[in-house]
């Protein structure tokens, strides 16, 4: 048995794999939800009414989807490049913590808008920054980034909690490790009063929109498309391939430390070292699921929400374990794999 | 006496590409059979089917006149046959006698016993002349060792017939020698060799007989002792038919002039010394056995690689000093060797590979944003003005053919006028209408004034379209002989490094 490479790529085939995938992912998991004793069907039908049964149900997991969407950006504009972001989770956190920190007293003075501007542009900042490094000594030095930014999640969450435990710790609450919270009026305004929807879901829908018109219509964005596709000829055809790797890590890290801006902004109001369910990595699965298709992240995100949300409800009203919803979003990224291979090659005897 | 090795009929295609057809050779007893070809012309596929690796649409191989079943790699391994890759498959972090002894072993046992098969490693570097120390690490020795460790490694698995892909691709000279010394010894013991080279001294020197793939086909089979190496280089390039006819036109001023130019890289000169001139209206052609110094002497044109010492000028600026990005702009087309790997991005639009050597430029963005409209509009007027076939503006670059393909690259340089044009290996792999009409278009653009750098393996391409003539050996480069005083036998005489042979031959004009 062998795999040949399909001559054109059947588009009814690549839509068909994000589907193909979660579909066999949810096969796959019912008989671990089994071995939990549920009745693998009651369950996933119990996950279904926990992230859409509703008016709250659908607001929450429209508000879990907010940081998916802008992490699976990042690892959009990162993978269609091939940087291998894989430090989304720890961006994610610099982000929140440059938005807590100058949220809390340094922006408070300003303007609302001008004040939430700031804290937005403070994570991204802080997460541009921090990917900057590892883009730096893979084009410097050829490090395999893979490596330098999955380590990197690690010291930032060690950093995380050395601040919510000393420097940047909220003398008010009492004594629990959180970081000083952004102030009142700098965070961002509800869509519907008592959800915790907010306006950061219109905030990732615009950067989807814009992440897609960058990545289609601009010179930098062919540039970065061309260098991902073939870096030889990207560089034979005069490619800047540093400099446009270098620009790719500063949005990629940009949009992961916004989501985390805007998750504290949006949702929490101050950081902790569980603030994040694993947004970062969870925005790799988003992002593959969408096939590295900015609008596809949207519809990706709700998905992988829905499952968070839908675990949740799940294991309230079943008893089974509430990270089944871990196992499920990891193996749908398994599945699409191998969906993605039999969209590229068919299978020859 | 028997042959102890044969392919008989052996066809392979990929699609709509011929990779072998219907190719018989057949090895004998301690012999060493040379495989020749230039690099696509099927050598690697074949031992891939040999080996199990491709199944083959047809015919058969037997070992030891047993037929093997197709596609089964341990199948030619349990019959005696060993591999010797291009590429070592060496553990670096694990011993010699590991690296022979791994996967050899039964993985049923727990523990190895070392002890024997130190024995057998030692008595069989002893018996066939292969030193090595069983207990160094892979990964410290020198490569033409770590070449002896792979060759023990086959005859460990009683390889009775070895094949060697490119022996010598990674060898320095003295080491080469001694390799095919000890190849020597080998047959001597009983094993008999194929090896596959493109290079002809070694073919000559090395070799009982050889076999040359075109092709796909076999060509010719000659007994070594009663060929020559212009006479191989010939059959190994070939002759082809009917293209346009360069007529004669008096060359312009000096366009592109490299003094010197040496490159060197981890310790090697690619390029050594070499010295060229190329006019405006004149075309240069560079000929060479695959491997010498073209993909060097490619990248310094394309602005990818620099000069170690030495200089090259385009017109008064420094071209060993431009950046790919540079070279555009300063009016260098340049045709890659490699039109698939850095010619296009196969998984981009045509429009897009048409323009993304000059999105700075104003014609097509504005602002930073790609001017779609005017792309799209670019690409088709080169689809019209090339003859671009099977091509939309929106088709992806991958699905064109090879012709297609290379008119597209043609197109998007020749369309801004360039003054110097490296083509390098322009029709390497197409078929003869594509030659024909590619060579059409470079005659057009010297006829237009350009300054055309022509690198590349076919003789007649050469012959046809160079208005002199210089050969590239080991990265260095012959004086410089006028086309008319050329033939096939005095080309392949300069391929052949035999520099003073050709000159006492041919008149020769001062570079």
């Amino acid at each position: 048995m062998r795999l040949e490479r399909r001559p054109q790529p059947s588009l009814t085939i690549a839509v068909a794999a994000p589907f193909a995938a979660v579909l066999a992912s949810l096969v796959l998991c019912a008989g671990l939800i089994a071995l939990a004793g549920v009745n693998p069907l009651e369950a996933y039908a119990e996950m279904l009414r926990g992230a859409f049964g509703s008016r709250l149900s659908i607001t929450e997991t429209l508000a879990r989807a907010t940081p998916l969407i802008l992490t699976g950006l990042a690892a959009t504009v990162a993978f269609r490049a091939r940087l291998w972001n894989i430090g989304g989770e720890g961006q994610f956190y610099v982000g929140a913590l440059a938005a807590a920190w100058l949220g809390s007293e340094a922006l408070a003075g300003l303007p609302p808008v001008l004040g939430i501007l700031g804290v937005m542009i403070a994570g991204m900042v802080a997460g541009a920054l921090l990917l900057l490094v590892p883009a730096f000594l893979r084009v410097r030095f050829g490090v395999d980034e893979v490596v330098t930014t999955l380590l990197t999640n690690f010291i930032v969450m060690l950093f995380v909690g050395m601040m919510v435990e000393g420097p940047l710790k909220d003398p008010l609450a009492f004594g629990w490790p959180q970081s000083v919270p952004v102030a009142n009026e700098l965070m961002l305004p509800r869509l519907i009063e008592r959800t915790r929807l907010h306006v950061g879901l219109l905030i990732a829908l615009a950067v989807a929109g814009l992440v897609w018109l960058m990545l289609a219509r601009t010179v930098f964005g062919a540039r970065a498309r061309a260098a991902g596709l073939s870096a030889e000829a990207a560089e034979f055809a005069g490619v800047p391939l540093a400099r446009t790797l270098l620009g790719v890590a500063l949005i990629s890290g940009g949009l992961a430390g916004l989501a985390g801006a805007i998750e504290v902004a949006g949702v929490k109001g101050y950081v902790t070292t569980d603030l994040s369910p694993g947004y970062g990595y969870s925005g790799i699965v988003v992002a593959m699921l969408a096939g590295l298709q900015p609008l596809g992240v949207a519809v990706a995100a709700v998905f992988v929400a829905v499952v968070f949300v839908g675990a949740d409800a799940m294991s309230r009203a079943l008893g089974a374990p509430t990270f089944i919803a871990d196992v499920i979003v990891a193996v749908s990224l398994l599945t699409m794999l191998v969906a993605l291979l039999f969209a590229t090659y068919r299978v020859r005897r | 006496m028997s042959p102890v090795l044969e392919l008989d009929g052996v066809t392979k295609r990929f699609g709509p590409l011929v990779a072998n057809e219907d190719v018989s050779l057949s090895l004998g007893q301690g012999e060493i059979l040379a495989l020749l070809g230039e690099n696509g012309a099927g050598k690697t596929t074949l031992m891939n089917i040999l080996f199990g690796h491709y199944t083959a649409d047809a015919g058969e191989v037997r070992v030891f006149g047993a037929p093997l079943p197709p596609g089964r790699p341990r199948a030619a391994i349990e019959a005696g046959v060993g591999m010797v890759h291009q590429h070592f498959t060496l553990a670096g972090n694990l011993t010699v006698l590991e690296n022979v002894t791994i996967g050899a072993e039964p993985l049923s046992r727990l523990m190895s016993s070392t002890a024997p098969a130190r024995r057998r490693l030692r008595a069989l570097s002893e018996r066939f002349g292969l030193a090595v120390d069983p207990d160094a690490r892979v990964g410290d020795l020198s490569v033409g060792e770590r070449q002896r460790v792979e060759i023990l490694k086959a005859l460990y698995r009683e390889a009775k017939i070895l094949i060697l892909d490119e022996p010598t691709a990674v060898l320095a000279r003295p080491e080469a020698e001694r390799l095919f010394e000890t190849l020597r010894g080998m047959t001597a013991e009983g094993l008999s060799l194929i090896f596959i080279s493109h290079k002809l001294h070694e073919v000559m020197a090395a070799s009982d007989r050889v076999v040359v793939l075109r092709r796909g086909r076999v060509v010719a089979e000659r007994r070594t002792a009663q060929t020559s190496a212009p006479e191989l280089a010939e059959l190994m390039v070939g002759r082809r038919v009917a293209r346009p006819v360069r007529e004669a036109q008096a060359p312009g001023a000096p366009v592109c002039i490299a003094s010197a130019v040496t490159v060197t890289r981890e310790g090697r000169d690619l390029l050594d010394e070499a010295d060229f001139t190329v006019h405006a209206g004149e075309i240069l052609g560079i000929v060479g056995v695959a491997g010498n110094g073209q993909a060097t002497l490619g990248r310094l044109l394309s602005g990818l690689a620099r000069p170690t010492r030495g200089r090259i000028l385009l017109g008064d600026e420094d071209l060993g000093r431009m950046t790919p990005a540079d070279c555009v702009s300063a009016g260098v087309g340049r045709i890659p060797e490699d039109r698939h790997a850095q010619g296009v991005v196969g998984e981009m639009t045509v429009w897009e590979n048409a323009t993304l050597e000059r999105l700075s430029d104003p014609a097509f963005s504005a602002r930073g944003f790609v001017r779609r409209g005017a792309a799209r509009a670019y690409a088709a007027e080169l689809i019209r003005r090339f003859d671009i076939r099977g091509a939309a503006p929106d088709t992806r670059a991958r699905l064109l053919s090879g012709g297609n393909m290379q008119k597209l690259i043609l197109g998007r340089n020749l369309a801004q006028g360039p003054r110097l044009i490296l083509a390098n290996q322009p029709t390497r792999g197409l078929d003869e209408g594509a030659v024909a009409a590619v060579h059409a278009e470079l005659l057009a653009a010297r006829g237009g004034g350009a300054a055309v750098l022509l690198i590349s393996e076919d003789l007649d391409e050469v012959l046809g379209l160079a208005d002199r003539i210089q050969a590239i050996v080991k990265g260095r480069l012959s004086r410089p002989i006028p086309a008319e005083r050329a033939d096939a036998r005095r080309i392949g005489l300069m391929m052949a490094g035999a520099w003073d042979e050709a000159e006492r031959s041919v008149p020769v004009e001062a570079p």
